[in-house]
């Protein structure tokens, strides 16, 4: 009973923010600042964080191709399966709950602490679409950060393998291996789904928590917690709905 | 004017606001007071339409509460200037930036129109020199003037404080009480302020209600306080031991 009065509060709390709308040039500043702090300042994170896993996952399925019928070129393509059907949509996302997801939470929060979404409402402003509607337009240039870490992941594995004296031509060669273009398709709609997910999941943590500063630390761990749960559950259905 | 009716507000099963009835005078400086836990709080709220009572209703210059539909109430909204006990200044914005976002927000005008309104607001606060300051550059004091420079603005004819002085200096706190009442003869508003702080009272109060476990218990001017024989109120007022003292001398 508990949990469907907060999935409830939940969908209504994403309409509501986008209804009565701000003015658009205000609008639009915000959208850029939060494009800014959700994605830009994301990709550094990312990068490092895919560069080192891709080669990661390549090293350890060279490991275990111990079998000499076995073609060097399958550590590409497992290693691009891997990074495109999993890694960098899922798992990437699950480290954005904490960046991205602890940022909204703390920062929507420590608003509502210091009474500035009461100052909003006050003066007749809609905070949930000053404050939450930013972010999910900018978050819709998520899968942007997912194709960079898909980039950079495969890169990784590529230079591993390179370092490990496996031929690049074999690697590029299982890249390029029985390509299915619906894997990406699969893997962006994940992805889209996801933004969503990490740009209205932590705000709701925010918005509506209660208490001084150490709730804003103890909403922040629960909105990642919960982030994280429903990501990975959301993953299970769409998995199950698009691929088996 | 704001009249409020028989008022009725709880949560969860607790009544917080028990039968209210009042009338907030236009141009005067009206103060809710109370101890802490006494309703304060929850009256200001549903004034300012952030609670919605349970029962009763409140009249703005005439109008209903209940007779407004979502729109009216937001048009209400733009007519009241609010000042919040911590300031709920924008922690991002400087003073100026801060002062200028209702303007932006809620009006039409051209920047030129909105950046001589925010500067003539800041400059009636006396804080011309601390524009391009951040919230977090400015002493207790100052935030509350940029809240009232927030508040004005917009040319409220409704002003709401919730405690405008607590955390300040006794002496800083009678110059924002002071400014309070300034602003509310010059603009001819209805100032309703909370506060449990007797300085206040004595300086500002000029139409009190004391709340007593969300009940009004009195209703006078800080001329009549001293006087009253209510139990409950001079309790309230002498509760401080340095007011006991004082009394001795009266």
């Amino acid at each position: 009973m508990f949990y469907l009065n907060d999935i409830g509060k939940y969908f209504i709390m994403i309409r509501m923010s986008f209804f009565k709308p701000c003015k658009w040039k205000i609008l639009k500043n915000l959208i850029f600042k939060e494009i800014n702090d959700l994605i830009i300042e994301s990709i550094p994170i990312v990068s490092i964080l895919s560069f080192f896993i891709g080669a990661v996952i390549s090293i350890q399925t060279a490991l275990n191709l111990t079998s000499p019928f076995l073609s060097k070129s399958l550590v590409g393509f497992a290693t691009r399966q891997s990074i495109i059907l999993e890694f960098a949509p899922t798992f990437m996302s699950i480290i954005m709950a904490g960046k991205v997801g602890s940022f909204i939470t703390s920062s929507i929060g420590t608003m509502r602490v210091t009474e500035q979404i009461d100052a909003l409402e006050v003066m007749g402003i809609n905070p949930l679409n000053y404050l939450v509607f930013p972010k999910i337009v900018a978050l819709l240039f998520y899968p942007f950060v997912i194709t960079i870490s898909m980039f950079v992941g495969i890169f990784g594995g590529l230079l591993a393998m390179t370092f490990a004296g496996v031929p690049s031509e074999a690697f590029i060669t299982g890249i390029q291996m029985d390509f299915e273009p619906y894997h990406i398709f699969y893997s962006y709609i994940k992805t889209i789904l996801f933004a969503l997910i990490l740009a209205t999941v932590p705000s709701y943590h925010g918005y509506y928590m209660r208490g001084g500063a150490l709730e804003v630390g103890k909403a922040s761990t629960k909105s990642f917690v919960w982030t994280s749960i429903i990501i990975i559950v959301v993953n299970f259905i769409i998995t199950q709905l698009l691929l088996s | 004017m704001i009249e409020v009716k028989s008022l009725i507000k709880s949560f969860d099963g607790n009544l917080i606001l028990n039968n209210i009835s009042t009338k907030f005078v236009q141009g005067k400086t009206n103060l809710i007071i109370g101890q802490s836990g006494s309703g304060k709080t929850v009256l200001l709220k549903c004034l300012l339409g952030l609670h919605s009572p349970d029962e009763g209703e409140i009249i703005f210059d005439g109008v209903s509460n209940k007779n407004m539909d979502e729109a009216q109430k937001t048009l209400l909204r733009r007519e009241m200037g609010m000042v919040f006990q911590g300031s709920a200044l924008f922690d991002s914005m400087t003073v100026l930036e801060n002062v200028m976002f209702p303007l932006k927000m809620l009006t039409k005008k051209n920047d030129d129109e909105i950046l001589e309104r925010a500067k003539n607001a800041i400059n009636r606060v006396e804080l011309d020199k601390a524009i391009q300051k951040l919230p977090s550059e400015l002493s207790g004091g100052m935030q509350k003037r940029v809240a009232i420079a927030r508040a004005i603005v917009m040319n409220p004819k409704y002003l709401f404080c919730d405690e405008p002085n607590s955390g300040l200096d006794p002496k800083t706190a009678i110059v924002i009480d002071n400014l309070i009442q300034e602003i509310t003869k010059e603009y001819n508003i209805t100032t309703v302020i909370n506060s449990h702080d007797m300085n206040s009272v004595m300086e500002i109060g000029e139409k009190i209600i004391f709340l007593e476990n969300g009940t009004k218990n009195w209703e006078g001017s800080n001329k009549e306080i001293f006087s009253t024989k209510n139990k409950s109120i001079t309790d309230f007022v002498y509760s401080s031991e340095l007011l006991k003292k004082v009394k001795k001398f009266l």
